[in-house]
């Protein structure tokens, strides 16, 4: 059996009347990046604060942020989806549940995608958001309380902008890591990259055609970030700070 | 109030325990196979001649830059056409399963390969300095002093990647595949019992999962404790 490759497939136009291929593709692509961005805004917020609970003082409340942590971290994303999408709409009250299920699809499932992609994303960097400021040592935060700084100015201050300049390598994978997690959006229906060139796969018969462009595309948003992320670590690098440790 | 039903899960147990097998079947192999074959790339990454390194580095990146439900689609539709080019017959059929199990060997190898390189680095170059001033060849050194002593230190980040791993297989759904949550979701669309399946579903690879991540504390503490 042959494969017949056809490379113009991308200027062809839709079966489904949608416009060409290539738009098809653009717009998926246009829904990944949108659908990560505002997940890892998300994400940054909530797991800054829940990692910084994590170092609190307050037995319950440091319990109270693994707990979170590690649910959300040690569930598949797959399956958070579909509690999300399938059994938490069923477990609210019916008035709720039955606004929540008549909304506009696309706008529920993007707003469903969005809020599991940043709770699960959120879990994952409070863990290395608290190990940064593990390592910020303990003399930082002692000279910062010795200042006269209360617990809230030494932590904006003083401990978190040196843990985040610490962790920037590896929220840096995490960041790339949204960006593919977000594909788990096809399975409830939403075209982003993945499940846009699948589905052109079988609307063309050209499916390799189809991933190789995701494919190039997916590694172009990952080119761009780390080139995004090396530009932040210089612009905030402090001369002497992070050298020969 | 949801009224629940948890009967559906009882009465169907041996159809989701055999999608649980399933599940528990792409671990292994993908674990097995992903880090033999991790440990050849990393090798060849680390000590390989330039070009080997520079092929070894672009598999690894582009296999960590794309999603793993595009490598599923990629395998999915890839392998029929190796499997029918190599056994020459135009009809061979191919289970979902092989696709599934070809792409989570090739993509988990990639991501074996960077934590068993960072394994290596972390054993210090003077053993294998000391190891080849022994008359050991690079390969016996490798071998007896510095795989040993790497996959020591290693050995918490592989258990944390194998847990990543199970709850990646959960992604075969998208090529309907009956893992355990394909499985259950078959069962709980029948039955109409999305709810209590789904939970059960997310309790059990909670449970999974979590007895990983204690096995790799448990490793971390003795690895310190060392």
């Amino acid at each position: 059996m042959q494969y017949s490759w056809d490379f113009l497939i991308y200027f062809k136009p839709s079966l489904t009347g949608e416009g060409d291929y290539w738009e098809l593709i653009l717009h998926g692509l246009w829904i990944t990046v949108s659908l990560s961005l505002l997940s890892w805004a998300v994400a940054m917020g909530l797991g800054t604060v829940v990692g910084i609970l994590r170092t609190s003082r307050s037995r319950p409340v440091v319990w109270a942020a693994a707990l979170f942590i590690h649910l959300f971290r040690n569930v598949p994303l797959l399956v958070l989806l579909f509690l999300a999408f399938y059994v938490l709409p069923e477990l609210l009250p019916p008035d709720l549940g039955r606004r929540i299920k008549q909304a506009d699809p696309v706008v529920g499932q993007f707003v469903t995608v969005l809020a599991v992609l940043s709770l699960y994303t959120a879990a994952k960097a409070a863990e290395i958001i608290r190990s940064g400021i593990e390592t910020v040592r303990r003399g930082q935060k002692q000279a910062a309380e010795a200042l006269g700084l209360s617990r809230f100015d030494s932590y904006r201050y003083v401990i978190l902008p040196q843990a985040f300049r610490i962790i920037i390598p590896p929220l840096t994978s995490d960041f790339l890591n949204v960006f593919k997690n977000s594909s788990v959006a096809m399975t409830i229906g939403l075209m982003e990259l993945t499940g846009q060139t699948r589905q052109i796969g079988d609307f063309s018969a050209q499916p390799f055609e189809a991933f190789i462009a995701a494919t190039v595309l997916y590694s172009l948003v990952t080119l761009c970030v780390i080139w995004g992320m090396r530009r932040i670590e210089k612009a905030t690098r402090v001369p002497g700070f992070l050298v020969g440790e | 109030m949801y009224e629940f039903d948890w009967s559906s899960i009882v009465r169907a147990w041996p159809y989701i325990w055999d999608g649980l097998q399933t599940t528990l079947f792409l671990v292994a192999v993908g674990m097995v196979a992903g880090i033999a074959l991790g440990v050849l790339l990393a090798i060849a990454r680390l000590y390989g001649p330039r070009p080997l390194a520079w092929l070894v580095a672009l598999y690894v990146n582009v296999f960590r830059a794309i999603p793993l439900i595009l490598t599923i689609f990629w395998f999915f539709f890839l392998v029929p056409f190796v499997l029918r080019a190599v056994t020459g017959n135009p009809y061979a059929g191919v289970g979902a399963i092989y696709a599934a199990l070809a792409a989570f060997v090739l993509a988990e190898s990639a991501y074996y390969c960077e934590i068993i390189r960072a394994g290596i680095a972390s054993v210090g170059a003077g053993q294998m300095n000391a190891a080849t001033a022994l008359g050991l060849s690079r390969a016996q050194a490798l071998r007896f002093v510095i795989l040993p002593q790497a996959f020591r230190n290693m050995s918490p980040a592989l258990v944390n990647q194998t847990v990543a791993l199970l709850k990646d297989t959960s992604l075969v759904y998208v090529i309907s595949l009956n893992d355990f949550l394909g499985a259950a979701t078959k069962v709980a669309e029948r039955d109409g019992t999305l709810v209590e399946m789904y939970l059960f579903v997310a309790a059990v690879y909670l449970l999974l999962c979590s007895l990983g991540v204690w096995l790799a504390n448990r490793l971390k503490n003795d690895n310190y404790a060392a």
